[in-house]
């Protein structure tokens, strides 16, 4: 991601405030939606993009965040299904080329891969991550 | 009929009584616990007390055999993933969506939900209808609302009173139907309209405050 993205983050919770401080840093135009104007104080002092307050599946909302001009949409509340609808409706109706939502149940992430979502899910990570340790480590693993 | 209903409250309810009535055998998802045991007391349907967009609830509900199901929650992205997950996951034929934001209406549909309704639209459009125009009955919206099929009544000083079907310049609407002192007339070219008579308009959903205007005058 060389050249400057302009990128919405739909969340400011721990993951979207830190992802919107990151990419800002990188010199990315960051657009962060939350709900809750509150949230905003996570972010790092020096995210230097813009802040929008309300729902990201009011299709006001998203075309306030400048939905039209993205190149990269992450969806990272802590709601799966707004996730999901964000993403599709990024993808769908506003054609941004990198659209990823995080759905922390794996079966439905399993279900939304099948038709072409790119999704991350913390939980498969995590349990990955997890196995993976305890795999390696023979005291614990019979 | 196999019917799955995804929602809360007394539309649930009501709904639920409305479909056993009929004959059909209802599931009922409901997002709390007493809410859902309230309603196997009162309801003859299996009622599951869960998070009906979950995959696990939705195949417990016996969605491979459901033949439909409606998604009536208040929350726009739970209707949409429970609609979607039923359809893509369990290929039932036909889902029907609430939207909340009418906007969302346009989306529902192009992410493959089978019927999306917006009851603010329709509280909306209903209340249009009651207060804008006296004289005129919106019946009902056909073709998925692109359709518009209503009855007017025409006044002493309405525009078309002497005026033959031919002479009028309705565009997208056509008169189908004359009905004067009870009697239904098929109206042809040279019909004269009198006063009195009421007349079944059918337009384009765009195009019938134009074609009222030439008949009626001045509506607003």
């Amino acid at each position: 991601m060389a050249k400057t993205q302009e990128i919405v983050v739909v969340g400011c919770g721990r993951l979207g405030s830190l992802l919107a401080s990151y990419l800002s840093n990188e010199g990315h135009n960051v657009v962060i939606v939350d709900a809750r104007e509150a949230a905003f104080d996570q972010l790092s002092a020096e995210f230097s993009g813009f802040t929008v307050v309300g729902d990201a599946t009011e299709m006001a909302i998203l075309e306030q965040s400048r939905i039209n001009r993205a190149d990269c949409l992450l969806a990272v509340t802590d709601q799966d299904n707004i996730n999901l609808m964000v993403a599709q409706v990024a993808r769908t109706m506003f054609e941004v080329s990198t659209v990823i939502a995080r759905v922390y149940d794996p079966t439905r992430e399993a279900i939304y891969k099948e038709f072409g979502i790119d999704t991350i899910s913390p939980t498969q990570l995590s349990a990955d991550a997890l196995l993976n340790i305890l795999h390696q480590s023979p005291l614990v693993m019979p | 009929m196999r019917v799955i209903v995804i929602g809360q409250d007394k539309l649930a309810y009501f709904l639920g009584k409305h479909f056993v009535a009929k004959g059909y055998a209802l599931t009922l998802i409901t997002a709390r616990r007493e809410e859902a045991l309230a309603l196997s007391h009162k309801l003859q349907a299996t009622v599951l007390h869960g998070d009906g967009s979950e995959p696990a609830v939705l195949e417990d509900a016996g969605a491979y055999r459901a033949d439909v199901l409606l998604a009536l929650t208040g929350q726009d992205e739970d209707n949409l993933v429970a609609c979607q997950i039923a359809q893509k996951r369990f290929g039932v034929p036909r889902t029907i969506a609430l939207v909340n934001d009418p906007a969302n209406q346009a989306v529902f549909k192009q992410l493959g939900v089978s019927v999306v309704f917006s009851a603010t639209e329709i509280l909306g459009q209903l209340i249009e209808q009651q207060t804008d125009y006296k004289d005129i009955k919106a019946l009902v919206p056909v073709a998925d609302g692109d359709v518009h099929l209503a009855e007017v009544t025409l006044q002493a000083d309405s525009p078309a009173v002497g005026q033959s079907l031919k002479d009028l310049n309705l565009q997208a609407a056509i008169i189908a139907c004359i009905v004067r002192q009870g009697t239904v007339m098929i109206p042809k070219g040279n019909s004269q309209l009198q006063a009195g008579d009421r007349l079944i308009v059918i337009s384009q959903a765009g195009a019938y405050e134009a074609a009222y205007q030439v008949i009626m005058g001045d509506i607003s």
